[in-house]
């Protein structure tokens, strides 16, 4: 080792004191700004063991001055986020549906709320405006398949249908072609027959009056009489150019041949009862409630 | 001569530097690290979760393969925006059977640690094969090939006792009726059923995809996101004793 204090003389600059064939590298220490940054860093990390949890020990951990918790902060968060729709909830869990429906400020307050809880929850299925797919119904027209009153749809929402829940909307349309209710000619005849309730075309040989008559025997016991649907059952109204799955004679054949059975999930679980009364106030001010 | 001058020793020895600069990364590890596997707050005590049932677990294969991970999470953080979102945040014994975890890094989609459940089982059969029939601007890719291509069956006792080799606890039984076990799944009216719910307790038995024939890789992916999430009853779990 040579000596610390060795200055190189072209320069006039101290050196590290290492020498590689003669040549000796010069000391460029960092800046003073920068030194003093970096140690500062490690004081900000000392001061940071005390107040937050940091260093593990063998049965735990050090939990820091100022006891932070992560999940107790978001308790808290949500305890907060629940104070602040607290009280505007609460009057909304007091009021009935009726009630809401009819005062301004409270359908205002429960539109608001219901559509962001629709979006995150709902709109997978029936679309972020409630426009439905195939199978899944569209909530802004008023063919309802189990009722489109607030109540209705709320015990809709509660329970769901063919969801496994007890309390769960039953009802299920038969497979007449798998099951071998009906042949497959009937079946061709029963789908125009369903056609030709609503005014759509039928094949040129169709015999209405079987039609008639496969209908009045098979389908007219859940359907009606006059096809306009039983809300109790969840069998849609077939009169009025409203289709969930297709009026297509292809897909009514298919609908009649293998039966069909939407599944709409019970919510009651999930949501608090204000939030279930509040999206059934918002699907029913969609534009269908009855 | 202070030890500040032996480092001569270091710099004119790669071998010893080498072994030098891994010892100092490895008290990184030493500390950060194992505690992890010996502080009992890593893992919070909870009832109800299990080992995936074999279906589950071919099902969750095929959620890896196709990299599902790449767009979908599987942690809820304790952040009041996500739990409002997605429900109760994710507790690490809610992965403690996962070889490799699916915690993911990247949202494009939801995050799906809790959609089990969520959405009916023709939801999913529709969404997987074609996202856009039913969330039109969705940019997920179909998969329509997942209904149609039958499981293979003959690697599901390996990937168990594989599983078992990495720390998930399946029994000798459960391994050697792995076969049978996803099959019963699919069949609520199975004979071997009581024997199944005993082996994986509360498992979900229907049949996924809807259709009949030989399982699918359909009814596997959709019988692992149906269990998403539903294992443990938040009601029961004890928030206050689980603070981190």
């Amino acid at each position: 080792m040579t000596d610390r204090y060795d200055f190189d003389r072209i320069s006039g600059r101290s050196t590290t004191g290492h020498e590689w064939d003669g040549i000796k590298e010069l000391n460029t220490p960092l800046p003073r700004w920068w030194i003093s940054t970096f140690y500062a860093t490690i004081l900000w990390a000392i001061g940071y063991w005390v107040v937050y949890p940091a260093w593990p020990l063998l049965s735990s951990y050090t939990t820091g001055v100022f006891q932070h918790s992560t999940r107790a902060s978001v308790v808290n968060d949500l305890a907060g986020l629940e104070r602040l729709r607290g009280e505007k909830m609460a009057v909304l869990g007091k009021a009935s549906l009726a009630e809401i429906e009819t005062d301004p400020a409270l359908l205002a307050l429960a539109r608001a709320r219901g559509k962001t809880v629709f979006a995150d929850n709902c709109a997978p299925c029936h679309g972020s405006g409630g426009a439905g797919a195939k199978g899944y119904p569209n909530l802004n027209d008023d063919d309802w398949l189990w009722g489109g009153s607030l109540d209705q749809i709320q015990r809709t929402i509660q329970f769901g249908a063919r969801s496994g829940h007890a309390q769960a909307h039953e009802g299920q349309m038969l497979a007449f072609g798998r099951d071998g209710i009906l042949r497959k000619d009937e079946i061709a005849t029963v789908a125009n027959y369903v056609r030709s309730l609503s005014g759509l075309s039928t094949v040129a040989n169709f015999d209405a009056a079987a039609g008639t008559r496969i209908f009045a025997d098979n389908c007219a016991v859940c359907h009606g009489e006059n096809a306009k649907g039983n809300h109790e059952l969840g069998a849609p109204n077939l009169t009025d150019h409203i289709w969930l799955y297709g009026s297509d004679e292809e897909t009514l054949i298919e609908t009649i041949s293998y039966g069909r059975g939407g599944i709409m999930p019970a919510w009651n679980g999930r949501f608090d009862p204000i939030t279930i009364k509040v999206l059934a106030v918002y699907v029913h001010s969609l534009g269908g409630g009855q | 001569m202070s030890l500040w001058n032996r480092h001569k020793i270091f710099e004119k020895n790669s071998i010893l530097l080498i072994a030098g600069i891994l010892a100092v990364i490895a008290i990184g590890g030493l500390v950060e690290i194992t505690p992890l596997f010996y502080l009992k707050s890593t893992m919070e005590v909870v009832d109800g979760v299990r080992p995936y049932t074999p279906l589950e677990l071919a099902g969750r294969n095929i959620y890896v393969r196709e990299g599902c991970y790449l767009c979908h999470s599987q942690m809820i953080r304790p952040l009041r925006d996500e739990v409002e979102r997605y429900g109760h945040y994710s507790l690490a014994a809610e992965s403690m059977y996962d070889h490799p975890f699916q915690w993911g890094s990247k949202r494009t989609g939801p995050d799906l640690a809790r959609v089990g459940a969520k959405y009916s089982d023709e939801w999913h059969v529709a969404h997987l094969t074609n996202p856009r029939a039913i969330v039109p601007r969705s940019v997920m890719p179909g998969y329509p090939t997942l209904a149609h291509t039958e499981l293979d069956l003959t690697v599901m006792a390996a990937h168990l006792r594989t599983n078992r080799a990495v720390g998930v606890p399946y029994t000798e039984d459960q391994i050697k009726n792995a076969v049978a076990d996803l099959k019963t799944q699919l069949d609520p009216d199975s004979a071997d059923l009581a024997s199944f719910q005993k082996r994986y307790p509360k498992a979900a038995v229907r049949n996924f995809d809807g259709s009949v024939g030989n399982p699918t890789e359909l009814d596997a992916l959709i019988a692992y996101l149906q269990m998403l999430g539903t294992l443990i009853d938040f009601k029961l779990y004890d928030e206050k004793a689980n603070l981190r």
